[in-house]
């Protein structure tokens, strides 16, 4: 039977990960990848909240905690050192994440083919969470360029005051549509991780039949918890709970 | 009953196709899907036609020839169940079917319904040979293997290798398919000695021609034989383990 419509061979790999070693060019390798630094992303996202968290207690508590970063392990090491650290691990976590999360799509979007269904398709598996992680993802990489913009360097807010953290997070939320934008940025982050914190386990080969709920209720509970405490902060203001 | 049907129609492979509308009528609720499509294309012959072409073997679910994109749903609206055993009571009189061939770069229309998965016989022959004892046969229990083990095991290799887990999936990833197939071999005694370099071997010929997992889960509930997702996540463990076990060049396992 002749057919010239051959299969495309369309996913040769590229050499962009060839630096990190032969596996970062494979599909799984990039997923592994992205697993770990997720985790990491996690890590940072919760201890940023906790931390954060401490506006509740008061001006005093949370510039103190603030000030306590740049001194983690001083005098062992030089002041901020360990800080400096953190943020270069922080920002080669996301690019990473960002990369593979670039190079996985274009793969998958050529294997798709140029042909699509015709008939809507009837999904059975696939939710709002995981459909929405690619575009998702954007949103919160422009959330944290707004974010960085706003609380690390004061250039969206005009009441800003380097080292004065209470005074900057109070006048920042207490203006509706930024802390309209905090909370949107919050709920598409608890959907990022409601799949990402449930894919990961996938990613790394964690998986067992006695342990699978589990894995499903880790990232349930991890998505909720990063939205209430993140948002707590944002309607604390906006209610007139917290003020200056 | 009676259906309309929406069929994708493709003379050959490099040539455009189209959607054709045709209608089934006086259809058994009890005929086979495939039967329906038997009714029509009789009908088509009587009239000079080419009849509508799709593959179709053992129609009774364990080939894995069929395969239809049917309203969207891979093999149709029954789960855990290949297109030849789906049967017109699951549909509803007057119905719109709408039947396309399974869609992705790997898989190139032949013709009509008809796509070429020769892809799968090429990552199956990558992952080569498994050492075992030839001569005559083994004591049934001469290989000790555990009960969930042979469980597991015979779960991945209810594969068919339909192509439905590609078709469902939104990225065109074969995962499933593949991890299955090393899956059932992995899990097993007899596979241990060539696991991790076939491990490679295989996922490295799915990656050429497929795309990449996000974890969706739509193969799991698209699979005729009903295959987890958890082998997806054993094999992604092996692979790992793979890149630290294929170093040891001096053959320990």
């Amino acid at each position: 039977m002749p057919t010239t419509n051959k299969r495309a061979e369309v996913n040769r790999r590229s050499g962009w990960g060839e630096w990190l070693g032969p596996f970062f060019t494979s599909d799984l390798g990039l997923k592994w990848l992205m697993a770990l630094t997720g985790i990491g992303l996690l890590g940072f996202v919760l201890v940023h909240m906790v931390g954060n968290l401490k506006v509740f207690f008061g001006a005093e508590e949370i510039n103190l905690y603030a000030e306590s970063l740049r001194e983690l392990l001083y005098p062992l090491v030089p002041k901020q050192s360990v800080l400096w650290m953190f943020r270069i691990g922080l920002a080669a976590m996301f690019v990473f994440h960002i990369w593979a999360a670039w190079v996985l799509t274009n793969r998958s979007h050529k294997a798709r083919g140029d042909i699509k269904y015709q008939a809507k398709r009837r999904y059975d598996a696939v939710n709002y969470a995981s459909r929405t992680m690619r575009w998702g993802g954007v949103i919160i990489l422009l959330f944290l360029i707004f974010h960085l913009a706003d609380l690390t360097f004061g250039y969206a807010n005009p009441e800003f005051v380097p080292g004065d953290v209470y005074n900057n997070m109070i006048t920042s939320f207490e203006r509706t549509p930024v802390a309209v934008i905090y909370i949107v940025a919050q709920v598409v982050l608890a959907l990022h991780i409601y799949h990402g914190a449930w894919s990961m386990f996938q990613s790394l080969g964690l998986a067992n039949p006695r342990f699978n709920d589990w894995r499903r209720w880790f990232a349930v509970a991890f998505a909720v918890v990063i939205l209430v405490g993140s948002t707590s902060m944002v309607l604390a203001v906006q209610v007139g709970y917290l003020t200056l | 009953m009676d259906v309309r049907l929406r069929v994708w129609r493709q003379p050959k492979g490099d040539v455009t196709g189209e959607f054709i509308d045709y209608e089934a009528n006086d259809v058994s609720p009890e005929a086979s899907f495939f039967e329906m499509l038997d009714q029509v294309n009789e009908a088509l012959n009587h009239a000079g036609e080419d009849p509508i072409a799709f593959d179709s073997d053992c129609r009774e679910g364990i080939c894995g020839a069929c395969g239809l994109m049917i309203n969207g749903s891979p093999h149709g609206p029954q789960q855990g169940t290949a297109t030849c055993q789906v049967h017109m009571r699951k549909f509803t009189d007057g119905q719109l079917i709408t039947i396309e061939p399974w869609r992705a770069a790997a898989f190139p229309v032949i013709k009509d319904l008809v796509v070429d998965r020769s892809i799968f016989d090429e990552i199956i022959e990558s992952g080569g040979f498994i050492s075992a004892n030839i001569g005559s046969a083994p004591d049934a229990n001469a290989v000790p293997v555990p009960h969930t083990a042979a469980e597991s095991a015979m779960d991945a290799a209810a594969c068919i290798g339909c192509g439905a887990c590609v078709a469902a999936c939104p990225n065109s990833a074969a995962n499933l398919f593949t991890a299955a197939k090393i899956t059932h071999l992995n899990l097993l005694p007899q596979g241990q000695p060539e696991r991790y370099l076939r491990t490679v071997a295989m996922v490295e010929t799915m990656e050429e021609y497929f795309g990449s997992c996000t974890n969706f889960g739509e193969c799991e509930t698209a699979c005729p034989k009903n295959i987890s997702i958890d082998v997806i996540a054993w094999m992604n463990r092996d692979f790992v383990a793979a890149q630290w076990k294929n170093l040891l060049k001096a053959g320990q396992a």
